[in-house]
């Protein structure tokens, strides 16, 4: 798949491996950690950020790392995650990037961690060689029309624009190497590219087209690629806010995805955010999913609390996975429309079931006052999601069942009535048009 | 002098039969101009004719002798003169000439304002409007003016008795538009605000080719009503409304958009702090009084919505959820509102609660199968109108002209089939 050969974890390889990671590692944090202490999370635990890292790889990692030291609070934290990010920038080509990190640091982590400019300066240099040497190779291709060669000259262009931290031009560089595609499989490496170059940028609707067109190759594609096209499209759906969607991408996803990747944690990731939706969705019998949910076990206890109706205990793990999905780079602007359209599902799925409701039990079952929950069930009564009504003077929910005889005599009237009005003003304008015609006919004659 | 005595004698010979009349009318057409020339000596011959044996001539002669400019003397005799003419003439003969009672009763109206006594003309001028049309359902140019009166008089169930008749014919758009705005600022009067949002409506929608100031007017109206009714406003325009009108309209009324807008928000708050921030537009534009029962009508709409959540609620939560100052006031909407069928509901003093109850309405009385029943027949009777209004359409040879023009220039693919010109 990683089209490239040898070159062990070659770049491209790597970036494939990272395109894959952005995708679906989305909500990884949380998850990975509590399986590396295998014990239940407790709320306002750290995230150990080195576990964390290890998950991803290239640049990925740096980003995940940055993203961690500006959405924490914690000094300490914040240090170690730029410390990291720093070490894993001087591995890499980009500058840039180096020296953004280095401001954010700011001195705080002693000489060893300060801007190096020699270091930059040789890397600034061998890219500009690499860079020309690049463009030379390319015209040589192009001039002898090898379409195979062109499409590598262009790839090789990419991976060095991606290196460098210049998506833009990497985006391009990948973009243009579909004129000189010649296979199915020449396609989806494109595609594949400029979906995780389009990721970085975050450029979702990219995102999609790539996915779309990746999808329609002719050939079948093996499941690995199927898996990382599923999570790109449910990452694609996420940001766009279509969650229903999001999720069932993410539960498409299939299990040949982790073992194809072992050094990405995709498994667990992949569990987490599609949980994160099945709660409202209501997908859970799902065999391939099961694989997934087994990883993380928390997640795991939570949508089983959540179906046996638990919901207490489903609200109290989500809480307190809250804090590390607020530091996640892909889902932390969802976290919070997410809960409350989980806490609403909870709520809907709780009075379901019953002709009325004690609510000072139900408030107890939510962790939440008697006041709390007649707020929350108020707007989800105005919303129309749960039909029934609130006793507030003995504190009790009745179900509210329609009476089809009389709303349907309340709609026939009605719809008489507007009928009526309708033809009236229809019939009126009928005549003020034609008397204007005729208006108009008779001055021309 | 001969000739207006020459004049008299004509019409008091030619009034019996309806020929007669018809030659009599040829005359009097031709002795116009000189009847406009001495008008000023008309007057006395007035007494001389029956305005129940004579009504064209009384006619003739009397819009001859109202043309000049109106005093306030002048005025209150000639006021007399005419409401007794319209009350004592003959409808065939008056309908000769129309253009000539029009502008009598037109100068009529003018008379009275003038005199600052609307209500003296209510009746007279209902006279007028019957002795006019040919049927109900036929719109005159008397009928914006006789609704002008009534709302000046502010006698809105008069006006009411001719708004419940259907219109469907219309001589002048012009009328149309005047006839629905009145009319709707009457129902407004009188708090019908369904039949109100009707009659506006029908004045935003009209077509039009240029946009004018009534359609600007009736639909700064027609928010404000259709708040008030329906708690909300769709704010685009049917398709069928004219272009210039889904262009134009709101940006005309800006301030009026703004507050359907904040309306929506429910927040009573910000929509009181909207309405002192914009009164002096509302005031300049003479709908403060309505933007006062927008305001007013949220609270109701507020209440209403609790009644699809609660079955009970005590006063002071009303009080809180709806922003009122005291549970007292809370009750005294409630009460209000129970009293006007707006909501079921029974309050417990003694534990100052409320319990919201469901339409008691079964749909099982004779009175509402009646009802049903009625409306069918109602709906049939329309129904059968428009088809053969449709049928006449199809017919209609300019129509069809019009019509096989813009096929042949628009598809050229099916002119087989169809006739594409019809040279009637």
């Amino acid at each position: 798949m990683d089209g490239e050969d040898d070159a062990p974890k070659s770049l491209m390889e790597e970036m494939y491996a990272n395109g894959i990671e952005g995708v679906d590692d989305a909500p990884s944090s949380s998850t990975s950690t509590t399986i590396r202490k295998n014990r239940p999370i407790i709320s306002g635990e750290q995230l150990d950020i080195e576990a964390y890292a290890a998950l991803y790889s290239g640049r990925t990692k740096i980003m995940r790392l940055i993203f961690l030291a500006d959405h924490c609070d914690n000094s300490g934290m914040q240090l170690e995650a730029l410390r990291m990010a720093y070490d894993e920038l001087k591995k890499g080509e980009n500058t840039q990037l180096f020296r953004e990190v280095v401001q954010k640091i700011d001195g705080r982590l002693g000489p060893n961690y300060s801007t190096d400019a020699t270091w930059c300066a040789k890397v600034d240099g061998k890219a500009d060689q690499r860079k020309d040497k690049l463009e030379s190779e390319l015209n040589a291709y192009r001039t002898n029309l090898i379409k195979e060669s062109i499409r590598m000259g262009y790839n090789d262009f990419g991976d060095f624009y991606y290196a460098h931290g210049a998506l833009g031009d990497a985006f391009k560089s990948y973009v243009r190497t579909r004129d000189y595609c010649t296979t199915s499989k020449h396609i989806i490496q494109m595609c594949l590219s400029a979906i995780l170059v389009s990721i970085e940028m975050g450029q979702f609707a990219h995102v999609t087209s790539y996915v779309s067109k990746a999808e329609q190759t002719p050939e079948a594609l093996d499941p690995p690629t199927i898996a990382k096209l599923r999570c790109a499209a449910g990452l694609a759906h996420l940001e766009a806010k279509k969650y229903k969607l999001a999720a069932r991408k993410f539960l498409e996803v299939g299990p040949e995805l982790g073992n194809s990747y072992s050094e990405v944690i995709a498994p667990q990731d992949i569990s987490y955010s599609s949980n994160a939706f099945t709660l409202q969705n209501k997908v859970i019998d799902n065999i391939n999913f099961r694989n997934f949910l087994e990883l993380v076990p928390e997640v795991r206890e939570l949508i089983n609390d959540f179906y046996s109706s638990h919901y207490a205990s489903c609200l109290e793990y989500l809480g307190n996975l809250k804090s590390n999905l607020m530091l996640d780079i892909h889902i932390h602007d969802h976290v919070e429309t997410l809960y409350d359209q989980i806490r609403s599902k909870a709520l809907i799925q709780y009075t379901h079931p019953f002709v009325s409701v004690d609510m000072r039990m139900m408030a107890d079952a939510f962790k939440t006052s008697v006041a709390g929950l007649e707020k929350e069930l108020e707007s989800l009564i105005t919303d129309n999601q749960i039909q029934a009504r609130i006793d507030s003077h003995n504190k009790i929910l009745y179900a509210r069942h329609a009476d089809q005889r009389n709303a349907t005599f309340q709609r026939v009237l009605q719809t008489g009535n507007e009928f009526d009005w309708d033809v009236r003003a229809m019939l009126l304008r009928a005549n003020l048009l034609k008397h204007e015609y005729n208006l108009r006919a008779s001055r021309k004659i | 002098m001969n000739s207006v005595e020459g004049l008299l004698t004509q019409i008091q010979g030619l009034s019996s039969t309806a020929s007669d009349v018809l030659s009599l009318q040829n005359v009097l057409k031709q002795a116009d101009e000189s009847l406009r020339a001495e008008s000023t000596r008309l007057l006395p011959f007035l007494d001389q004719l029956d305005p129940s044996k004579h009504s064209l001539g009384y006619l003739y002669f009397l819009e001859a002798c109202t043309a000049g400019p109106v005093t306030t003397e002048s005025a209150s005799s000639f006021v007399l003169i005419i409401a007794r003419f319209i009350s004592s003439c003959v409808a065939e003969q008056i309908r000769l000439a129309p253009d000539k009672f029009i502008s009598v009763c037109k100068r009529f109206k003018d008379q009275l304002l003038l005199l600052e006594e609307p209500l003296r003309g209510v009746a007279p001028m209902l006279t007028a409007v019957r002795k006019l049309q040919f049927s109900t359902e036929h719109l005159t140019t008397l009928h914006p003016e006789f609704l002008l009166l009534c709302l000046l008089a502010k006698c809105y169930k008069t006006g009411l008795s001719i708004l419940e008749e259907d219109i469907f014919e219309v001589d002048q758009p012009r009328d149309l538009y005047l006839y629905c705005y009145y009319g709707g600022m009457i129902c407004i009067g009188q708090k019908c605000f369904r039949k109100a949002l009707e009659l506006l409506h029908n004045v935003v929608t009209a077509p039009m080719s240029t946009i004018n100031a009534i359609a600007v007017e009736a639909y700064k109206k027609y928010i404000l009503v259709s708040l008030i009714h329906h708690g909300q406003l769709s704010t685009s325009l049917p398709k069928y409304a004219s272009g210039v009108a889904q262009r134009n309209l709101k940006s005309l009324c800006l301030s009026y958009i703004e507050l359907a807008n904040s309306y929506n928000n429910g927040k009573i708050a910000d929509l009181e702090t909207y309405v002192q921030a914009n009164m002096e537009k509302f005031g300049s534009d003479n709908n403060l009084g309505l933007v006062k029962q927008v305001v007013s009508s949220i609270y109701k709409r507020n209440i209403q919505r609790l009644t699809q959540t609660y079955l009970t609620l005590s006063l002071q939560d009303i009080a809180n959820t709806v922003q009122l100052n005291s549970p007292k006031e809370a009750e005294m909407h409630v009460l209000q509102m129970i009293q006007d069928g707006e909501i079921y509901a029974t309050i417990n003093q003694k534990d100052g609660m409320v319990r919201f109850l469901e339409d008691p309405e079964l749909y099982k009385t004779c009175e509402m199968i009646e009802h049903i029943d009625l409306s069918i027949q109602r709906l049939m009777t329309l129904s059968k109108k428009l088809t053969v209004m449709d049928e006449l359409i199809s017919c209609d040879p300019l129509y069809l002209g019009k019509a096989g023009r813009e096929r042949q220039r628009f598809d050229f693919d099916d002119f087989d089939s169809v006739p594409q010109r019809f040279n009637i």
